[in-house]
């Protein structure tokens, strides 16, 4: 009888729990409520970023925001069907990805985030490498330290004759993404064979799990290098290389040259492009943009105008007064050019035809 | 006198009715785990009929995993998964038996006794990830000094430790079992050999392991199961890498691990189908061994 009871209890809460998720969810429909509810879902790489960027907001607007980072892939799947009012995503959408999709979508950049290339050397000397090196060496081409190709570059350095090992990551991640979607670039070996994408068929290394996953291994193994997402290398004090970009100058990964990276004459105006081996004279080579998504048309379902005006304005202050939070964060900072870019695609978000942001 | 002859009637109805839905409910929860496993199997086979349709059966000896290129076979894996357990079991099996004996014979009772079960339940208690960080600063270190010694190239991580680390962890399912078994050899059987002078190891080796052998297989068995399976700990020290393992040092990867590591990134059809075929292989592999190993315990049972 007693555990009769307590199961009746369990479900009668459980569905207590289950009939309160249910209302407060209709109230946030309706809007018109103190505690409304936002719900992003996607990367995991801007997490930290944002969910400081969203305390702060509750705090200045008293909108909750609920980002869950489940990956940029899920994430667009949840925007697609319509569970979250926006998605993250680290890589623009493809094409495809867009016209598999229920109505159009804009982008709208954040932050900017950076891959950097950690080794493990004795002596930690501060190496540079060119394209051509690079991609040697992660194509298993290169694969000795003192071969002649890595000693050209870095001349007065003394490179001792270990064998490199190459560490990547072995999850499909958006990390990996952003460095083949480079080396596709700079290589054309590389665009050929393993090409671009969050998981790739290594032709060298070992493959470890996540950025901690990597770092641990290469601090672990003599001779071996790898690469990690620069918030990641910056807090964990990492030995990392500069990279000779487009222009010819070797750039070390800071917080100045990925924003730099997204300073290009030719910025697309939807802002969906790579900018891994920009133009930029100062950029870093391996950087990218994180994006928030949004449907254009915000009056979709049962959403209300309160709902959809609420999603817009965190988005224009993130783009804006939120970007105070990057830099201490180790994220770049979008240049004033991007900032105005992505101010005007907000302004194209429309709510039964009518635009949602009001003039600044 | 009537009256109370109904009454009792009445509560032996009681209990006839009570013992039915015990009976019943026993019944429909027995009946639920079958449905759910067979509906994990048709999920499965539903998930993977994009590669399933595609590939046909070149995806079990296909040698390239390209999810760029969508090229998915999965023989590197299977072959890992197949090398990593096996070669766990033939490291822990011996172990496993020396302390199963230990406690069922030797200490069957005591304090060192009570230790011993007690850290060996303790050790199947600790999550695989704890394992795996171990494996990863402990024991990878020290591999790969062997490595160095060896004059092979010192990646530390690779089939050798995950196999290491396999035994260890699945020796304790194996202990507990072979030591319940070895307890249940009947004591007679065993007076009587020593009654015509038999030692104790003539004991062991003539008697005990002989009557005991089905059920040892058992625990064996449980723990391939459990190495066949396992994911985490194995993710942090196998390499991870797409080609088939060529040595006992060299990087590998299991079904398992691969399953974990890209799953929560793959996008497009083909990619998550080939991905739950992954799933589905295992489901066959493991159904295989299980069907050979309860052959095999069948012709060995007394």
């Amino acid at each position: 009888m007693k555990t009769k009871l307590f199961f009746l209890s369990t479900v009668a809460a459980a569905f207590m729990l289950v009939s309160c998720g249910g209302n407060s969810t209709k109230q946030n429909n309706n809007g018109g409520s103190s505690e409304l509810t936002l719900l992003g879902a996607g990367a995991t790489f801007p997490y930290p970023l944002y969910s400081k960027m969203f305390n702060a907001y509750h705090k200045k607007a008293g909108i909750q925001v609920n980002y869950q980072s489940i990956g940029s892939g899920a994430g667009i799947q949840q925007l697609q069907n319509k569970t979250v009012d926006f998605g993250a995503s680290d890589a623009p959408m493809s094409d495809q990805e867009l016209k598999s999709s229920p109505a159009p979508i804009v982008h709208i950049p954040t932050c900017l985030g950076a891959v950097v290339i950690t080794y493990n050397l004795p002596n930690e000397p501060a190496l540079k490498f060119t394209p051509d090196v690079l991609a040697g060496i992660f194509l298993g081409k290169i694969i000795q330290w003192n071969d002649a190709r890595i000693a050209a570059v870095n001349p007065g350095i003394e490179l001792p004759s270990m064998h490199i090992s190459v560490v990547h990551r072995s999850d499909g991640s958006g990390t990996t993404y952003i460095f083949s979607d480079y080396l596709s670039k700079i290589s054309a070996e590389w665009s050929a064979k393993p090409g671009k994408g969050k998981s790739l068929n290594w032709p060298a290394g070992l493959g470890a799990k996540g950025n901690e996953g990597v770092s641990g291994l290469v601090k672990q193994t003599p001779g071996s290098i790898g690469y990690v997402e620069l918030a990641y290398a910056f807090q964990n004090k990492m030995q990392v290389a500069a990279l000779k970009n487009k222009s010819g100058n070797f750039i070390n990964p800071t917080l100045a040259s990925i924003s730099a990276a997204a300073n290009i004459d030719n910025m697309p105006k939807d802002l969906r492009v790579s900018i891994t081996n920009t133009d930029a004279p100062d950029g870093y080579p391996i950087s990218s943009f994180s994006y928030i998504l949004l449907y254009k048309s915000q009056s979709y379902g049962d959403r209300s105008q309160t709902k959809a005006k609420a999603t817009i304005d965190l988005v224009d202050w993130m783009i804006h007064d939120g970007q105070q939070y990057n830099e201490p964060l180790k994220y770049g900072k979008l240049p004033e050019a991007v900032v105005k870019k992505a101010t005007d695609i907000l302004k194209t978000v429309i709510y039964k035809n009518k635009p949602l942001l009001n003039e600044q | 006198m009537n009256n109370n002859l109904s009454i009792g009637l009445n509560s032996v109805r009681k209990i006839d009715l009570k013992e039915k839905g015990f009976k019943r409910s026993l019944l429909l929860t027995a009946i639920l785990l079958i449905v759910l496993l067979v509906a994990i199997f048709f999920t499965l086979v539903a998930g993977s009929m994009p590669t399933i349709k595609a590939l046909g059966f070149s995806f079990v000896y296909n040698k390239t995993w390209d999810p760029v290129a969508n090229q998915f076979g999965a023989s590197p894996f299977l072959a890992g998964t197949l090398l990593t357990s096996f070669l766990a079991l033939v490291i822990a099996t011996p172990f496993s038996l020396a302390v199963a004996l230990f406690l069922g014979e030797y200490f069957k009772k005591g304090i060192i006794s009570g230790i011993f079960k007690n850290v060996i339940d303790l050790l199947a208690a600790i999550p695989s990830v704890i394992y795996g960080f171990w494996g990863l600063f402990i024991m990878v270190p020290l591999v790969r000094q062997l490595e160095m010694k060896l004059n092979i190239p010192p990646y530390g991580v690779g089939i050798f430790s995950t196999s290491v680390i396999l035994a260890i962890m699945i020796m304790p399912y194996a202990i507990s079992l072979s030591r319940q078994v070895i307890l249940m050899v009947p004591a007679e059987l065993k007076e009587a050999a020593y009654s015509l002078g038999a030692t104790r190891s003539e004991v062991i080796m003539k008697i005990i392991i002989p009557h005991a052998r089905s059920g040892l297989f058992a625990g064996i068995l449980l723990a391939l199961g459990r190495a066949l399976g396992e994911t985490m700990a194995v993710t942090m020290l196998i390499g991870n890498t797409h080609d088939l393992p060529t040595g006992l040092f060299g990087p590998g990867n299991t079904m398992a691990s691969v399953i974990a590591n890209e799953f929560t990134e793959a996008t497009g059809k083909m990619y998550t189908s080939a991905l739950i075929e992954m799933g589905l292989l295992l489901f066959v592999v493991v159904t295989i061994i299980n069907i050979i190993g309860k052959k095999v315990i069948n012709r060995f049972a007394l």
